[in-house]
This record gives C-alpha cells, sequence and structure tokens, in this order.
C-alpha cells in the first residue's frame, strides 16, 4: 500500500472508506445504508464533494450524524426504501451493514433500485482467523467481528463465496471487488482465507 | 429586550409593537389597510445580522416564546424549555424572534382589534387570513427589523408550516428551516375535528355570527367545547391512559353528570381556562389557516414541485405517537425535499405524548434540535 492511503486511513478510520472513495466519482449523489454516525457521508463529502443521505435507526446516532452536519434521515431498513425514487442515487452504500440486515434479499434488490450502483463491504466470516475460533470450538471473535455471540448486532453472517454464489443468483452483477486483511492492506490470494474485509461495487442485470 | 437573566431563561422580557401603514394583500383577494403585530426578541443581532432565528406559532400560542413578563412572572413563554442562554436554541448565540400572527389576539391586529374605518371591533369582518399571508406579514416584520434573512426559520404544528411555506415563498431569506410535528395538508379527519370546532362556537347563542364584542359577551360555551375537542386530538390515548386512565375526582361513581373522571375535570379546566383568554373569531380563522394549507395544490397535488423553488436546508421532526400529524405526514415532507436533492435530516421521536410532544423537553428531540443549531453558521 502507498503510505498516502495509510494516512488517509487514519483520516476516514475505517478501512473500507478509502475503497468506498476510490469508486465514487466527484460530486456523486449517494445514500449510505446504516451510516452510524455519518462519518462515511462526512468522508465522502471531505474527500469526493459527494452530497446525499444517510439512514440510521439509533437514536442517539441520528444525533450524532447531525452533529457531524450529515443529512440523516430516521428510517428502518428493514422496512424497505419506499421514500427514494427509483435510480435516484448515483450510489446506494451498505458499509459493514449488510450482516446486521434481516432481510437480504430485500434490501440489495431496494438498493439496486435507488442506485444506479450499490457498494457493499462487510467482514468475511471465512476469514482463517474466524476458521481457526471455529476449529477451536468458539464463535470469532476479531477486529471486523468485535462481538461476542450474545452481544452482537450481526445476524447473518457469510462468506465472500457465499456472497457471490447469492449475487449470481439474484441478478446482481460484480463491478469490481476488494478485498483486504485485517490491517486494511489489500490483498489478492485467496480472498476467502486471507481476506477479513470484502468490499463490491456491484449493478443490477437487466434482462437482455 | 430582557434585562435580567435567570439561570437558562431569557428572564424578564417586554413585547414590542411593529405598525405597518403599507396595505397588504391577502390570498383571498381582499386586502387589509393597516396592521400592527406584536412581538419580542431575545438575545442580539449580531454584527452581519446573520443569526435571526423566527419562531412561529401554533393554534393557540403567541409572540411569547420565551421568558417571563415582570408583572406577570407566572406567564412563562410558551417555548421556554427549548429557547433561552444554553438552550436548545441557544439566545447566546442567535437573536430569536417571536411574532403573533396577523388575526390573532395576542396584540397583533385581530378581529377584536378596533377597525379604523368604522372605529368598532372588526369582528366577523375580519379578513381570513392563510399562512402565506403570515409569511408575508414575518417578511415584513422581518425589514423592519432590519433582517435580510433568517438563520432560520422554526415551528411546530402550524407553526412548522409556516416554516415550511417560508422556504418557498422567500427562498432567498431563510438559510434553515425546523418543521417539528408537521404536516403537507390536512386530511380530511383534521378538518373534520376543525369545523366540530367551529360549530361549537359558531352555534354558541353568544356568538352573534362573530360580532359578540358589541353585546359585551363572548362565546365561552363554544370556545370551551372547541379546546376540549382540541386537547383530546392533541394527546394519544396512551399519555391520556398514564395520566389520567379512569380515575375519579371522589373515588366513587355518583350516577349524576357533574365531573366525575379526571380526565372530565382536566377537560373542562383547560375549555375554561381557554375562553377567558382566547378570542372565538380568531379561533375560527387560525382553523381555517390550517384546512386551507396546501402548498402543493397549485401544483396537482405534486409537493415535490412545490418545492422545487426552496434553497433552505431543513430539520424535519415527528413524534410517533402524534395521530393528528403522524409520521407519515411528515415523511411526505422529507420524501419532497430528497426528491428535491435539499439537505435535510429527519428525526422521528418514539415520545408518548402525542402532538403535544413538540412542546415537551425529551432529551432525544431536543438533543437533535441542538445538534442541529449548534452547526447552523452565523457570520
Amino acid at each position: 500500500m502507498p503510505p498516502a492511503a495509510n494516512t488517509r486511513h487514519a483520516l476516514s478510520g475505517r478501512h473500507d472508506f478509502d475503497a468506498i472513495a476510490g469508486w465514487i466519482r466527484s460530486g456523486a449523489h449517494v445514500l449510505d445504508l446504516g451510516c452510524g454516525d455519518g462519518s462515511l457521508l462526512r468522508f465522502l463529502r471531505e474527500a469526493r464533494s459527494a452530497t446525499g443521505y444517510g439512514i440510521e435507526i439509533d437514536d442517539a446516532r441520528i444525533i450524532a450524524s447531525v452533529r457531524n452536519g450529515v443529512n440523516v434521515i430516521q428510517s428502518d431498513l428493514e422496512s424497505g426504501l419506499s421514500g427514494f425514487e427509483s435510480s435516484s442515487f448515483d450510489y446506494v452504500i451498505l458499509s459493514q451493514t449488510l450482516q446486521a440486515v434481516r432481510h437480504t434479499e430485500r434490501i440489495i434488490k431496494e438498493m439496486l433500485r435507488v442506485g444506479r450502483e450499490g457498494i457493499v463491504s462487510f467482514p468475511n466470516f471465512g476469514f482463517w482467523r474466524h476458521r481457526a475460533q471455529i476449529l477451536a470450538g468458539r464463535m470469532p471473535v476479531s477486529r471486523h467481528l468485535p462481538y461476542h455471540w450474545y452481544d452482537t448486532p450481526n445476524v447473518h453472517l457469510f462468506t465472500i463465496r457465499d456472497f457471490e454464489t447469492f449475487c449470481a443468483g439474484h441478478g446482481v452483477r460484480i463491478l469490481e471487488r476488494i478485498t483486504m486483511n485485517e490491517d486494511g492492506q489489500r490483498i489478492t490470494g485467496l480472498p476467502n482465507v486471507f481476506g477479513a474485509l470484502a468490499v463490491y461495487r456491484l449493478n443490477e442485470e437487466r434482462a437482455g | 429586550m430582557q434585562t435580567s437573566s435567570l439561570p437558562g431563561s431569557v428572564g424578564l422580557v417586554v413585547p414590542a409593537r411593529a405598525h405597518f401603514a403599507q396595505p397588504m394583500r391577502l390570498k383571498s383577494g381582499t386586502a387589509i389597510g393597516e396592521y400592527d403585530l406584536v412581538y419580542e426578541t431575545y438575545g442580539a443581532l449580531n454584527r452581519s445580522r446573520a443569526n435571526a432565528v423566527l419562531v412561529c406559532h401554533a393554534l393557540n400560542a403567541s409572540h411569547h416564546v420565551a421568558g417571563v413578563y415582570a408583572d406577570d412572572p407566572k406567564n412563562v413563554g410558551w417555548w421556554d424549555n427549548l429557547v433561552g442562554p444554553g438552550k436548545p436554541l441557544d439566545t447566546s448565540r442567535f437573536f430569536v424572534v417571536g411574532v403573533n400572527n396577523l388575526g390573532g389576539c395576542h396584540g397583533s391586529t385581530g378581529p377584536a382589534t378596533l377597525n379604523p374605518a368604522t372605529g368598532r371591533p372588526w369582528g366577523a369582518g375580519f379578513p381570513l387570513v392563510t399562512v402565506e399571508d403570515w409569511v408575508q406579514a414575518q417578511a415584513r416584520l422581518a425589514d423592519h427589523l432590519g433582517i435580510e434573512s433568517f438563520a432560520a426559520v422554526m415551528g411546530g404544528s402550524l407553526g412548522a408550516m409556516q416554516a415550511l411555506q417560508w422556504t418557498m415563498d422567500q427562498p432567498s431569506r431563510v438559510r434553515n428551516a425546523l418543521v417539528i410535528a408537521a404536516a403537507p395538508k390536512l386530511s380530511a379527519q383534521n378538518i373534520a375535528f376543525n369545523e366540530v370546532a367551529r360549530q361549537a362556537i359558531t352555534t354558541d347563542p353568544d356568538f352573534y355570527g362573530g360580532d359578540y364584542y358589541a353585546h359585551g359577551v363572548v362565546p365561552r360555551r363554544g370556545l370551551r367545547l372547541a379546546r376540549m375537542l382540541g386537547h383530546i386530538t392533541y394527546l394519544s390515548d396512551d399519555a391520556m391512559a398514564e395520566k389520567f386512565g379512569r380515575a375519579l375526582r371522589t373515588g366513587t361513581i355518583k350516577f349524576n353528570f357533574d365531573v366525575e373522571f379526571e380526565i372530565e375535570s382536566y377537560l373542562r379546566y383547560q375549555g375554561d381556562k381557554f375562553s377567558e383568554y382566547f378570542d372565538a373569531n380568531t379561533y375560527l380563522r387560525i382553523t381555517k389557516a390550517l384546512d386551507y394549507f396546501d402548498p402543493a395544490a397549485p401544483f396537482a397535488g405534486d409537493l415535490t414541485k412545490a418545492l422545487a423553488g426552496a434553497r433552505a436546508s431543513f430539520l424535519v421532526v415527528s413524534f410517533t405517537s402524534d395521530w393528528r400529524f403522524s409520521p407519515a405526514r411528515s415523511r411526505e415532507i422529507v420524501k419532497a425535499l430528497v426528491d428535491n436533492r435539499l439537505n435535510v435530516s429527519y428525526a422521528e421521536i418514539d415520545a408518548p405524548h402525542g402532538h403535544d410532544a413538540f412542546l415537551m423537553d425529551d432529551p432525544r428531540y431536543h438533543g437533535v434540535v441542538r445538534a442541529y443549531f449548534d452547526n447552523i453558521e452565523i457570520g
């Protein structure tokens, strides 16, 4: 990794932010699903002059997002994106959120309806450290899966291979993929084993 | 304008009066020749005149937004929990303006005011005013105060409708709009409640077609009923259950029509209090202004088109237990703003108090309002 990118890691705080910012063109209109405290939107505004909105359900994170100066709309992702017109965003982002969503198929479908492209990042359950912990008889705890089995917000853990199978079966075209290790360094070999975090750029496969 | 400073309070306040001699054309097609607006201000207008916030009132409130009067220390401003030094709308940073709307009964020209043409109270002859008319009058007050553009216009309920109207009618003069517990237009059910309230007033034998002033009476029974009905719609079923339940005043049922349940006592008290100070003709006109509010109407019902000219940033807040203007109504506003790619944040507060929640000091609600104001630049 070039040192400049590491500096940006420090700025953005999350490894997937740089990958996402690298894909988003300047001035893009984005919707961030499960935007937390608005850090990604703020980062994209500063790095890419992006505009747009975050969606968040948690009261404290709504206040944190407003304090961060980003647009945030309080709503439950599980009930869909009915308040948004089709193709009204350049990108719809699920940054480390998909594994905490119950209605996976619905949200991916909605994401690719509202956005011309979707960006999804998630912790890879197939990462070798996770595999090793399972072999040792324990549920994995790692940098990108920091929760214990009893306090995790995650409801659907999955691997890189699972996700790509899902995409193939649901008319989702993978445009680009970045995988990285626990330190955010990009890796290419055996991604489902050495990748701790995966980031995808997607769109909808149209008939014909 | 304020003199003392209790902690967190703007302290003692004194209302001011502005006279407008230039006739104003109203949406109804008539005009009003001259009028007064009564207002209060808190904090100081800064050198760049960029820190002014207009607070618009709803049905029964007034220009008295915060603080107290020296001769009436119990009369605390209606949004005092939100407006003051160190409060979410911080008067040590912002210059806050509260104004009694045209047609009101708290000092601004209204039906109870003497009509200079006749020397008698306007009464039934006072024109029907709309949200658009109020915005126009408020803009003239802004001119009078030397405010070119507001850092924010804010309101709850009918006040929020004025804030929304500001962004459409005066897009260059409002940088932020805080739209709390609002609806983009009234539903048939909303209008129905208003009509029952109006019928209660107009069928009161003391109404005299609206010219009751000459008879030295007020349609007190009608006002009481209107207010009792209103109160039922401002509270949620849960809030009423919690506050009153089926509690009895004396502990036993007495098999008569006196006050038995606590809720009856509460409604009668609220009705009595209201009929002491509120003008019936004003009530009729304000409910009509609510009914008429429909900024999307000239755009075939398309609120997105209605807001296409807006330039402000928005904070929209609703309350889950508000069945008068439910969160779904606020989401209609949010969608129209998102469609126009305007800056908007939206908070849906899970509060039990019904429509009245916008007047309460819920920490999530006040937290988001505070965070929003803290980010407003004031030059």
